[in-house]
Formats: C-alpha cells, sequence, structure tokens
C-alpha cells in the first residue's frame, strides 16, 4: 500500500481529534483508503469537499501539515494459496518476517451471499467432546461464539475444537490477543503439525485498538477465497469479539454518535451480523465455518453484546467450571446449537434427540434436586438418584477433556439412563427404548437407595 | 421533467443529495455511479438538501455523482407471478440474480412479462365497478388470482369492454373503463402500489371473530388467534421464536402465506428454501412453497431495505386480501425493523427517545399492526391478513420500547420463557402470562359456541387456572418442603405438569406431534381435565411423584401416535387403567 508518483498529496489538515482528521479534498470514494504521514487511515465522512478520515493507529503526533495520499480503494487483501501457513496483521502484512503474498488482490468486507444460493448446511463436524457433539452439535456453515468468563480456559477449548475438526483451511482472527495467547495458539499449531492449513491475522493488546476493526474482515476475505474459488471447508476462529465491538463503541464514540444500550452503538446488531452471516455453505461444497469467542463480565449474557451475538449466531457454547467433579464443562442448559437439528438422528443415530433431551431432562430435575438439598430439605429416592445420575453425566459427557465418538456418546447416556432411572422416568418413545435402550446394557437395575 | 440532483455529503448509507427542483417525502431515486444505479428513499429535506437512505452500501461513492428522481414512492408491482417467489426487501426477484454473491444495484423484475396466464373473465361490459373490484381471474398455482380494478383509481367505472377468456401476458390491456368524465382508460392485470400507504379496497372492516387454526396445541387451545388478527412473539434467543414461526408457516390454515425476514439469520430463510418445496400441504395435497413467498432481507443485507421488507410485504398481504383470500403474514423480527430505524434517526442527528430509538416508534409500530384485520370485500366476500410478528427484545427484558410499543398494539401475545427453554419446554410459551383478547370477544365466543363446542372457552380458563394453581403449589412445596404441604398440593401441582406435557409441550420435530387437529386438541384437553376432576386417593407424598410421571409418560404416547389409531387406543386404554388404579368413587 506504498504510494506511486501519479498520487496527489494533500498537506493541509483542517481538523484532528483522538482517531480522526478532516481535510479539503475532491474526487474522494467513501470507505477510501488513505495515507496520513504513512499511517493507514479510511474516509469515514463526506460532506461536501470536506473529507474525514479514521486514522486506525491514532492521531497521537500528527501535525496540521500531514502529508495525506488517497489511494484510491476501499482497505485490500491479497489473496492466494501463499496465505497458508502465514502470520499478518490487522493490515493483512506479514509478521512472520515472511515475503508479501503475491495475489489477488480483493476488498475486504465484499458483499454478500445471495440467499437463495446458498445450500442448506448438512455436514456434521465432530469435535470428539460429548457437550458439543452429543447435545450440541456443529454443521458446516454455521456461525457460534463461545460465550465464557474471561478466566475459563476459551482459548485452549477453541484451538482444541479447531485441530479435531478435519477443516481443510484454519482461519485465526486474533482480536487484542494477549502476546501469552497468540504464542499459545502460534506453538499449538505448530505442535499440530498443521501449520500450512493455518493462516492467521492477529491484533495483539500490544496494537491500537481501532486496527482490530480489520481483523474480522481480512480473515473472512481469506476464507471466501478458499471456500468459494477453492472449494474448502474453512474453519474461522474470531477470538475475542467482546474486544472488537469496544472497538466499535470507541470509534461511535469519537465519531459524537448516540450510545444504545450499554454504551454500544445503535448499529452493533448489523455490524456484527454483517461478520457472523460471512458463515455459508455454498453449493460448489465449499463452506465458511465460524467459531468465536465472546467473553462475558459475571455471566452476563444480557449485555449488549452477548445478547446481540445471541441473536445472531446458530447458537451458543457457554462453557463453565463444574465444582462438583472440578472439571471444566459445556453448560448443557445455556447451550443451544441451532443447526444440530438438520444431522442428529439423521446424520447420527435416529435414537440421538431423544436420548439427548431426555438426559438433560434428567439433568435438570437434579438442579431442582440440590437447591432442594440447599435449602435444608430432605430428599426423595429419585432426587439422589438424579443427583448421582447428574455426576456421572457431567464426569462421562458434559466435561470437555472427552474425546469419543457419537455412537459412543449415546450408549455412555444409555447406559446411566438405565442404571438411575426407569422407562416411565426417561420417557423415550418405546419403539426406541426397544432398538437402543435395552440391548445395549445389561438388564436395566432400577437403583432403589 | 424529473428532478436531478448530486451528491453532496455521505455518511454511510445517508447520503446528502443538493437538488434542482421539487422532491417529495419518501421519494425513490437512483443514484447514477459509473457503473451501476442505486436506489435510495427520500427520508427527510432540508433546504435544497434531500436526505436519501440509499438501500446499499456506499462504497466508493463519490461527491458530486448525479442524483434522478423517480416521481413516485417505493411501490410493489402487483399481479400474477408473486405466489412462490422468493423476493428481497423492495421485491427484487432473487433468483433472477445471477452469480453466488448479490451484486450491487441488481435490481431484477418482480415479475414475468412474458409469461402467459389463461385469463377468465368475471365482470362483463356495462358493469359499474370501483377501485379493487374483480374484472377477472387467473389460476397461480392452485389460487384464484383475481385481476382487480387497480388502487390507485378513484371513482366509480364503467366497462367499455373486458376480453375474452384466453392467454394474455401481464401488460396486456384485458379491459377497458370510461371514467365518469367518458375518458378511457386500458387496465392490465398489473399495478403498482405505494408500500407504505395501506390498500383500503373494502367496504368493512369489523372485528375478527373466525378462529385460526394452528395446530399448535398452546396457541389453539390456550391462547388462540383469529382469522384477521394480530400477535406477537417476544422472546430472548434460545427460546424458539425462529421454530415456533416456522411450525405456524407450515400449519397454519391460510390460503397464502407471506413470509417477511426481516434482518434475521440467512440459514433460516434457507431452512424455508430447502424444505417448503418439499412438504406437503395437508389442505390442499400441493407442496407449502405454493402457496408461500418469502421477502427476505436477512441480517447482512442493506439496513435500509429492512423496513421496506415489512411494508413490502404486507402490502402483498393486502393485494390478496383483496382477492377474498385468507393471507397469513409473518415478519421475524420487528425488532430489526425497528434498530434500522434507530440506525438512521441516528445518522440523521435527532434528538432520540428511549433506548435511542425515535420517538415516534410506537406510532410506526401501531400504525403498521392496524392494517391486518378481516374484511368484507365491496362485492360482499370475505378476507383477512392476520399478522405474528416477533420480537426480539434486548437482554430478554419486555421492558424495552419495541416490546412496549407492540403490546399495545397486537391482541395476542405469546411470551416465549427463558426459563421453559432451559428445561427443554417446547414451545416454551408461558401459557399463563401469554393472553388472547380475542377469548374476551362475545362475537369470537358465539363462533367457538357454533362451531367448536360450547365448553371450550369455560375448559381455557379452567385450564389456565389450574396451571396457575399448580405453581403456586409448586412455590409452597419449595418453600415448606415435600413433607410440610399436604398431600393435595402434590396432587394439584402433578395435575398441572400433566396439562404442561400433554397439552402445553409439543414436539415440533416429531412427524405427528407437530401439528394437532381441533378435533384431536379437544379430545385429549377433556381427557386432561378429566384426570384433574378425578378425586385420586394417595397415602404418602412419595407416592404421588412417580404415578403422576407414569400417567404423563402414557399420555406422550398417545401424543405421538396416530389419533384414534390402534396404538393410541391402545396407550387410552392404559391411561384409564391409570387412572382407575387411584381413583376414588364419590357417592
Amino acid at each position: 500500500m506504498e504510494t506511486t508518483a501519479f498520487q496527489k498529496i494533500h498537506t493541509k489538515v483542517d481538523h484532528i481529534t483522538k482517531a480522526t482528521c478532516s481535510l479539503h479534498a475532491d474526487g474522494v470514494g467513501y470507505e477510501e483508503m488513505a495515507t496520513v504521514n504513512g499511517r493507514l487511515a479510511q474516509v469515514v465522512k463526506i460532506q461536501g469537499d470536506l473529507v474525514t478520515l479514521q486514522i486506525f493507529s491514532g492521531t497521537e503526533g500528527i501535525p496540521t501539515n500531514a502529508e495525506v495520499v488517497f489511494l484510491g480503494h476501499a482497505p485490500k487483501l491479497s489473496v492466494s494459496d501463499e496465505l497458508s501457513g502465514r502470520f499478518f496483521n490487522a493490515y493483512g502484512q506479514p509478521i512472520d518476517g515472511g515475503p508479501e503474498v503475491d495475489g489477488n488482490a480483493v476488498e475486504i468486507g465484499g458483499p454478500s451471499v445471495n440467499p437463495v444460493r446458498r445450500k442448506q448446511p448438512s455436514e456434521l463436524i465432530a469435535t470428539g467432546i460429548a457437550g458439543i457433539d452429543l447435545n450440541n452439535t456443529l454443521v458446516t456453515g454455521q456461525k457460534i461464539p463461545f460465550f465464557a468468563d474471561p478466566d475459563q480456559p476459551y482459548n485452549q477449548v477453541m484451538a482444541m475444537v479447531a485441530l479435531r475438526a478435519k477443516a481443510d483451511k484454519i482461519i485465526l482472527g486474533g482480536m487484542g490477543l494477549t502476546n501469552d495467547d497468540y504464542l499459545f495458539f502460534k506453538n499449538i499449531f505448530e505442535n499440530a503439525g498443521a501449520l500450512d492449513r493455518i493462516i492467521s491475522f492477529v491484533n495483539t493488546t500490544e496494537d491500537p485498538p481501532v486496527e482490530r476493526l480489520l481483523v474480522p474482515d481480512m480473515a473472512l476475505s481469506a476464507a471466501e477465497y478458499f471456500a468459494s474459488e477453492k472449494n474448502q471447508n474453512v474453519l474461522v476462529l474470531l477470538t475475542d469479539m467482546t474486544l472488537y465491538a469496544d472497538a466499535l463503541s470507541i470509534v461511535s464514540n469519537r465519531m459524537d454518535q448516540i450510545p444504545s444500550k450499554d454504551s454500544m452503538p445503535g448499529s452493533l446488531y448489523s455490524d456484527l451480523a454483517r461478520l457472523y452471516e460471512k458463515a455459508v455453505q455454498f453449493p460448489s461444497g465449499g463452506s465458511i465455518t465460524i467459531i468465536a469467542v465472546t467473553t462475558l463480565s459475571g455471566g452476563d449474557i444480557t449485555h449488549a453484546i452477548p445478547d446481540n451475538t445471541g441473536y445472531i449466531t446458530e447458537g451458543q457454547l457457554f462453557v463453565r467450571r463444574d465444582t462438583d467433579i472440578g472439571k471444566v464443562i459445556i453448560d448443557p442448559f445455556r447451550s443451544l446449537s441451532r443447526l444440530k437439528q438438520l444431522v442428529i438422528g439423521k446424520k447420527t443415530r435416529e435414537d440421538h434427540p431423544q436420548v439427548m433431551n431426555a438426559a438433560i431432562r434428567l439433568y435438570a430435575d437434579a438442579a431442582n434436586a440440590k437447591t432442594k438439598l440447599e435449602n435444608g430439605f430432605d430428599l426423595t429416592d429419585y432426587d439422589e438418584r438424579t443427583m448421582k445420575f447428574a455426576k456421572e453425566y457431567s464426569e462421562k459427557l458434559l466435561a470437555i477433556d472427552i474425546n469419543i465418538e457419537i455412537d459412543a456418546m449415546l450408549n455412555t447416556a444409555w447406559e446411566l439412563l438405565n442404571n438411575y432411572f426407569s422407562v416411565a422416568e426417561i420417557g423415550i418413545k418405546s419403539e426406541l427404548v426397544e432398538k437402543y435402550g435395552k440391548n445395549k446394557t445389561q438388564i436395566s437395575q432400577i437403583n432403589t437407595n | 421533467m424529473s428532478t436531478k440532483g448530486k451528491v453532496a455529503g455521505i455518511i454511510a448509507n445517508l447520503v446528502i443529495v443538493e437538488v434542482d427542483g421539487p422532491v417529495s417525502q419518501n421519494e425513490i431515486c437512483y443514484i447514477k455511479m459509473s457503473d451501476v444505479k442505486l436506489m435510495a428513499e427520500v427520508i427527510r429535506i432540508g433546504g435544497k438538501n434531500a436526505y436519501v437512505q440509499v438501500f446499499e452500501s456506499t462504497r466508493g461513492l463519490k461527491p458530486g455523482t448525479e442524483v434522478e428522481f423517480t416521481g413516485h414512492m417505493l411501490e410493489a408491482t402487483l399481479g400474477p407471478g408473486i405466489l412462490s417467489k422468493n423476493f428481497d426487501g423492495l421485491q427484487h426477484d432473487l433468483n433472477k440474480m445471477e452469480g453466488i454473491f448479490l451484486k450491487k444495484g441488481d435490481y431484477t423484475p418482480a415479475l414475468e412479462d412474458d409469461k402467459l396466464w389463461e385469463f377468465k373473465p368475471i365482470a362483463k361490459k356495462g358493469d359499474i365497478v370501483v377501485p379493487g373490484s374483480w374484472l377477472g381471474e387467473v389460476e397461480e398455482n392452485w389460487i384464484p388470482h383475481k385481476i382487480m380494478v387497480p388502487f390507485k383509481f378513484e371513482g366509480t367505472f364503467t366497462i367499455k369492454s373486458i376480453t375474452e377468456q384466453g392467454e394474455y401476458k401481464i401488460n396486456d390491456t384485458i379491459a377497458v373503463l370510461i371514467d365518469s368524465d367518458n375518458n378511457e382508460i386500458p387496465v392490465s392485470m398489473v399495478q403498482k402500489w405505494p408500500v407504505k400507504i395501506p390498500i383500503k379496497a373494502y367496504k368493512e372492516k369489523p372485528r375478527p371473530f373466525v378462529l385460526m387454526e394452528t395446530g399448535i396445541r398452546v396457541i389453539d387451545s390456550l391462547n388462540p388467534i383469529v382469522e384477521g388478527g394480530t400477535g406477537f412473539i417476544p422472546g430472548p434467543f434460545g427460546t424458539g421464536k425462529t421454530v415456533l414461526q416456522h411450525a405456524l408457516s407450515k400449519q397454519a390454515d391460510a390460503d397464502m402465506i407471506i413470509v417477511a425476514a426481516c434482518g434475521e439469520r440467512a440459514n433460516e430463510v434457507v431452512e424455508i428454501f430447502a424444505e417448503f418445496p418439499e412438504i406437503d400441504d395437508p389442505r390442499t395435497g400441493r407442496k407449502l412453497m405454493e402457496r408461500t413467498t418469502i421477502i427476505a432481507n436477512t441480517s447482512n443485507m442493506p439496513v435500509a431495505a429492512r423496513e421496506a421488507s415489512v411494508y413490502t410485504a404486507m402490502t402483498l398481504a393486502e393485494y390478496y386480501r383483496s382477492m377474498g383470500l385468507k393471507v397469513l403474514l409473518l415478519a421475524d423480527s420487528t425488532s430489526r425493523w425497528a434498530q434500522a430505524l434507530r440506525e438512521m434517526s441516528n445518522r440523521m442527528e435527532e434528538l432520540p427517545g428511549p433506548d435511542a430509538f425515535p420517538m415516534d416508534l410506537p406510532a410506526i409500530i401501531s400504525n403498521f399492526y392496524a392494517r391486518a384485520g378481516f374484511v368484507y370485500l365491496n362485492n360482499g366476500k370475505t378476507g383477512a391478513v392476520t399478522f405474528i410478528g416477533t420480537v426480539s427484545p434486548a437482554g430478554g427484558n419486555l421492558k424495552e420500547p419495541v416490546s412496549e410499543s407492540t403490546k399495545k398494539a397486537a391482541r395476542c401475545f405469546y411470551a416465549l420463557s427463558q426459563d421453559r427453554a432451559d428445561s427443554k419446554r417446547y414451545p416454551a410459551i408461558d401459557a399463563v402470562d401469554s393472553y388472547s383478547k380475542y377469548i374476551e370477544y362475545p362475537e369470537f365466543q358465539e363462533f367457538i359456541k357454533e362451531n367448536i363446542s360450547p365448553d371450550w372457552i369455560d375448559n381455557i380458563m379452567l385450564a389456565k387456572n389450574i396451571l396457575i394453581r399448580g405453581h403456586e403449589a409448586y412455590e409452597q412445596i419449595n418453600i415448606l418442603g415435600d413433607d410440610g404441604v399436604p398431600i393435595d398440593y402434590h396432587q394439584i401441582f402433578w395435575k398441572s405438569e400433566v396439562i404442561d406435557f400433554v397439552i402445553l409441550q409439543q414436539d415440533a420435530f416429531d412427524k405427528i406431534d407437530a401439528s394437532t387437529s381441533i378435533k384431536r386438541q379437544q379430545y385429549m384437553m377433556n381427557k386432561v381435565l378429566d384426570v384433574y376432576k378425578a378425586n385420586l386417593k394417595f397415602e404418602t407424598f412419595e407416592e404421588v411423584n412417580p404415578y403422576f410421571k407414569r400417567m404423563i409418560n402414557v399420555f406422550k404416547q398417545m401424543n405421538y401416535s396416530e389419533f384414534e389409531s390402534e396404538k393410541f387406543n391402545k396407550f387410552e386404554k392404559e391411561l384409564q387403567e391409570i387412572i382407575n388404579e387411584r381413583v376414588m368413587i364419590d357417592d
């Protein structure tokens, strides 16, 4: 993005704020890129010939006679197979010491897919984690975030899911990553021997926050290249979208916009939807699946960021520590995969939906029993059984260190159900009990003490 | 000479245009970029500046670009060929657009100019007609699509000539009318109408009173909606709004379904695209897609077109209502439309109302809901537009402007509860918090008495009452402990659970359970009320829970079986035996 000889250089800046500067210029296009004393900037407002530029890295030290050069295009990324295995910054410039990527430069944040040209997602993504595969099955072309408090190991879980998911490409969009987490991703990808199918766009906490706004578009433009043109299954990891939204609110604030709920811009929903909706199953076979992280503050999902995210994404995976077993689990109550209906019982065994629901319902009964116990009431025999069941269910299925096939998950679930409950209490269609519930375990023994 | 202008300022999709002549509020204009024309709507005028919202991304737009005004507002194109189409928010045919990605300014026509339709005249030479009068009909899928005197006409007309039965294109003249000044006016099969203005080509709009069956028990049996009624479904994310809307669109007893996917997920529309052409409509034996039209402005499509999308959808619904049809319009979600209004209001630097929404939001919402309704047409036939919108309340809190404004406008309220969703009790409609104002209408009560059963309304009240009492009993049990309350408390709680599990909960993904006929609903309601009325005897509270669990399990097996089938009857017998075990005969 360096300047070329015939470009006009402006040298008179009229206004400067913390993030923007304004100057008089003709023939400038909306969202066009520019450099201001070498710093990258983008046109955010045009009134007559007064053009307002947002300088990504901030305006510290920008003089009124700064050299402003308009580049004549929106932000671009060079796409080609050479992207594989490389690390880039938010502008798509290499940060791994390697050469510039030689390829076709495409504008990022490009057009949306025509909804009638989309294909219905139908391919299951197996992760081996029962909290996901059994209860919240993922599908290619899906978009789903992890909702986690900052102290949860969400980046580790996400990396694990990504590496097990058999994607052709994994594209990491890191926003406000700590340097430690950046190195964690780098190491785990290298150690898995998977570096050649991984591409990373990284903005760390050391970089200016507004630069983050470019990261998801960079990652998704690269994803579109591989999914649309190369028909590959691409998995995009975006972490942490809360920090992305925070950057949006910084910009909106500096542009004097009226904030809506939780100081977020009124356009937060559209801004996030524009990114998440890039998840798609193309008819030609390629797909973009987005797994994101939205960090919560004290588990509060009513905050504008997780709230708007929840309305956009196809479910959410809640990560929490289960103190009964001392492990991190995928919370079965608050987690949801909206697309699971497209595969469970179809691509998986037919008893999958009912077994999943029965187990979760009984797990909910256990939670009620626990409340009863905490309030000092006597427990019934049923209460006792649900609590024993819940503990074992948590340990053998919900914990994130599980790595088994889906059939094995279903068999384990049947085994637990039969160990603790009668057929009436399980409440599953009788044909399914006959077919899968009985012969999978020894004679069902109702535990009566 | 049409008015022209030049781009003077750009802030996201709000563009300021300096104009050289008259412009009107809501007028449509085209911004002529070098390679494409971008459609935009005037939303404010100040001096020689018109503020327009562009229905596209403005990336690359430069000041000085020429703008051409059209002299009319955003209009829908009305004529045969609307059914089964997939339109964007501005009624462009999505299927006609080429390529995988949407291209800026790719405006495809809504209807086909060269398709031939078999036209049959209804009116004859010499007839006196008014706007909305039926001139003839063509068969569109299975719907007799009426060709009407254009709604834009004013006054009465005499038919000078009407064409004979035969095949015509939509733009062919099918009749010539004479107005009071003896002017001859040709009429074709297609007409235009501004979407923001209601079509009022009907005689009368009475209070609606005819039950609209949905096959969803918690709606029909507890909070019924009527043909021409209005309802809204607010709910936090993950409580099943969309599954519920899809169930409604599949099962509702309507001639035509219009789904306005407004600012929601693209994959949800894809589900309709994929499934509706495959699913049979039990009413007609044809495919569901044949009675469905989709307006898709998904969340990644231009924000400004979101507002237009709901108005376009409503205009299409009103058009089909004027043909004497029952139309169901579903909009998911009206909150996204309100947010689009908010974004624009913000860019125009208007003083904000609550939560930064525009101040006139409640008025906009209630005007929109008012366009639904049951009507008597000028020829005495009836038609209806039933409107059900979803609301996505921020943080799941119903005390936010969109939910509050909608609550004032809609007559049915289907509250989705997070607690019910968490415990997988689907559909997660809270039967007690929800309401249907139509139950209170004497006209509706009369209709139900005559057409369904005299005790239907009483049963609704009784069932709701049991649910409330069951909930109270549950709270007492939680406070005082299982053995701290009389056994009766356990019994009433479990009897309410029977209603919950058997009537309220319904498996939308089970072939049989997904949709329940009114007859079957009535049958099952009587069954659960029989259980309620039975005087059951228990020695200890510990017997209550396993007894009712067994009963509920058998009830559920009944719900999963074909109505009145052998299997169904077998489970029913089993159920009767369970009841008999503990029933005490009163003397």
